[in-house]
């Protein structure tokens, strides 16, 4: 018989991990909130403990702060819909590809997620520069005189994320394609719908919980992105996750790094929600079609 | 059916924006001249000359050693985890202990770095602590055990559970199934795991900016300090040798995950 809970091997299997996950996941989430609340002092580290609401007024206060949050949802919704419209192609043309490619067509699209990150911005900080190899085949076709603006602005930061998470988009999609069954655009064929009226009112509809759950794990981990706005943009494209960096870095203000990541965390509640509510029902069956 | 071309070249497009700037990059990491973007002959020179920067050296020992340790405990601890949510049903605290394992997926990497940080200064208070490998160890064993325990939790969801049964009934303690039965029927897994969270940890940049100390630079933040005072083509190479590395562990990874134990009998 399988013996009780009580084993000490079963204790340890639990306890092993529970510890590790107190002491480096939720302790930190304690101790961000609690420096967060403390006031900026000329010390090493360079905080006071104390219950001050100062770092919160200031992110109210100054305009900087509301206008990197600003930026950095609407930069990470844009993114998403971009990435969105570059996803659906992909993730349909794969879904109606005959079914041994499909493996293979998936797997290309995975495999950039698990290449460096930084190495793949980095790339394209190569290839967008004035002196870059887009601009150098521009000129050099005599399209332009002078070199693009390409880089260090809300254009760039924009290709950077729908570049970095278009592997996020496409997965989500592609599952939710698949599982269509085959025979209800065929009907609608049959019925005698041209082929964009059998997408737009069967295809599309029947693919929404991928297209919700593609825009989210887009737009989730690009709201609180530094490595691309700080590689491929420019002065005035600062968002929340870049201000962090530079408050605890160049600053040294730790009670405000602080409440920026605490409000930060806040700002994703409801979409990590969405997400993980869409993923559990998509596990019981009774989510997507 | 029907194969519509739009769609086809619309794939098409995709995969070339998708591989294009890394195949480049790649390429023009062999480029003779000193101008990143100007090609005047096939040259490994400065691949030569990061192999005699003493500074990246230095950091590309750091990092590997980083990133070993800290997989070897993403695997154990992950593994763990995906054992435990996969095979022992409800337990008290079973929902903190899924939300706490899946916190560092969603986490923006800053506020994870700023947190870990912040842990490990406070822990500096009060017992002493110096920041380095150490530090860089732990936080990025925390990041990667998630990934091993959604992997191994997927692995122990297919597998029989009538062996371990049956290891129980002849008499063996828990601790003896899950060494010589368990274990070995997840050796995949583990192994897929153990180099996803070494890639992981070989590319993080921002959280071991976060908690790394003075004299401890990794290779991402020798690339990131370098960009920022212009492309040169040496972090051209050095790109070029971790994306390269990085894609070969991540495709071994899969490849490893997709094989069955010779210990699986399902």
């Amino acid at each position: 018989m399988k013996p009780g809970r009580t084993d000490r091997f079963h204790v340890a299997a639990i306890a092993v991990p529970a510890l590790w996950l107190g002491l480096f996941v939720l302790v930190p989430f304690a101790i961000v909130a609690v420096i967060s609340l403390a006031r900026g002092a000329d010390a090493q580290p360079p905080f006071a403990l104390a219950l001050s609401w100062e770092s919160y007024r200031l992110l109210l206060e100054d305009i900087l702060y509301a206008e990197a949050y600003g930026n950095a949802l609407r930069v990470a919704a844009t993114s998403s819909v971009i990435a969105l419209l570059v996803g659906y192609p992909m993730a349909y043309a794969i879904s109606i590809a005959p079914a041994r490619w499909r493996g293979v067509l998936l797997m290309l699209v995975i495999l950039p997620f698990w290449t460096s990150f930084l190495v793949r911005i980095y790339a394209w900080m190569a290839l967008l520069r004035p002196t870059g190899l887009i601009n150098a085949a521009l000129q050099s076709l005599g399209l332009v005189d002078e070199p693009l603006a390409l880089i260090n602005n809300q254009f760039a930061v924009h290709l950077g994320i729908v570049y970095g998470y278009l592997p996020f988009m496409v997965l989500p999609l592609y599952a939710s394609l698949e599982k269509i069954d085959r025979a209800l655009p065929e009907a609608a064929a049959d019925l005698g719908a041209g082929p964009w009226r059998v997408f737009w009112t069967v295809t599309l509809p029947l693919s929404l919980p991928g297209v919700l759950a593609g825009l989210l794990l887009v737009f989730v981990p690009a709201v609180g992105e530094f490595v691309i706005p700080e590689l491929l943009g420019g002065p005035d494209t600062p968002m929340i996750g870049r201000v962090l960096w530079t408050e605890f870095f160049s600053n040294r203000d730790w009670p405000v790094a602080a409440a920026l990541s605490v409000s930060l965390c806040l700002l994703l509640v409801v979409p990590v929600g969405v997400l993980q509510h869409m993923l559990a029902s998509r596990k019981q069956g009774r989510g997507a079609p | 059916m029907r194969r519509p071309l739009g769609l086809l070249a619309a794939l098409g497009a995709g995969y070339a924006f998708l591989y294009l700037p890394i195949l480049l990059l790649i390429v023009f990491s062999f480029n003779e001249s000193r101008l990143v973007s100007v090609w005047t002959g096939f040259s490994t020179r400065w691949y030569g000359e990061l192999l005699r920067n003493a500074r990246v050296l230095d950091a590309a020992w750091l990092s590997l050693a980083v990133a070993a340790v800290s997989a070897t405990i993403a695997v154990v601890i992950g593994g763990l985890s995906g054992f435990v949510l996969a095979r022992y049903g409800r337990f008290s605290f079973r929902w903190l202990f899924a939300a706490l394992l899946a916190v560092p997926l969603v986490m923006p990497e800053v506020v994870t770095g700023l947190s870990l940080l912040l842990t490990f200064v406070s822990i500096d208070r009060v017992v002493g602590l110096e920041r380095g490998f150490g530090t860089l160890v732990v936080a990025h064993a925390t990041l990667s055990l998630a990934f091993v325990a959604v992997i191994v939790q997927a692995r122990m969801s297919g597998l029989d559970p009538a062996m371990e049964e049956a290891a129980y009934d002849l008499g063996a303690r828990p601790a003896k199934v899950f060494f010589t039965v368990t274990v070995p029927m997840l050796a995949p897994a583990l192994a897929a795991g153990w180099l996803l969270a070494f890639t992981l940890s070989l590319d993080d940049l921002v959280v071991a900016s976060f908690v790394t100390g003075p004299g401890a630079t990794t290779l991402p933040m020798v690339i990131f300090s370098s960009v920022r005072l212009g492309l040169s083509p040496q972090v051209n190479a050095l790109a070029a040798i971790l994306v390269i590395v990085v894609t070969c562990l991540a495709v071994l990874a899969a490849w490893v995950n997709r094989q069955r134990s010779a210990f699986d009998p399902s």
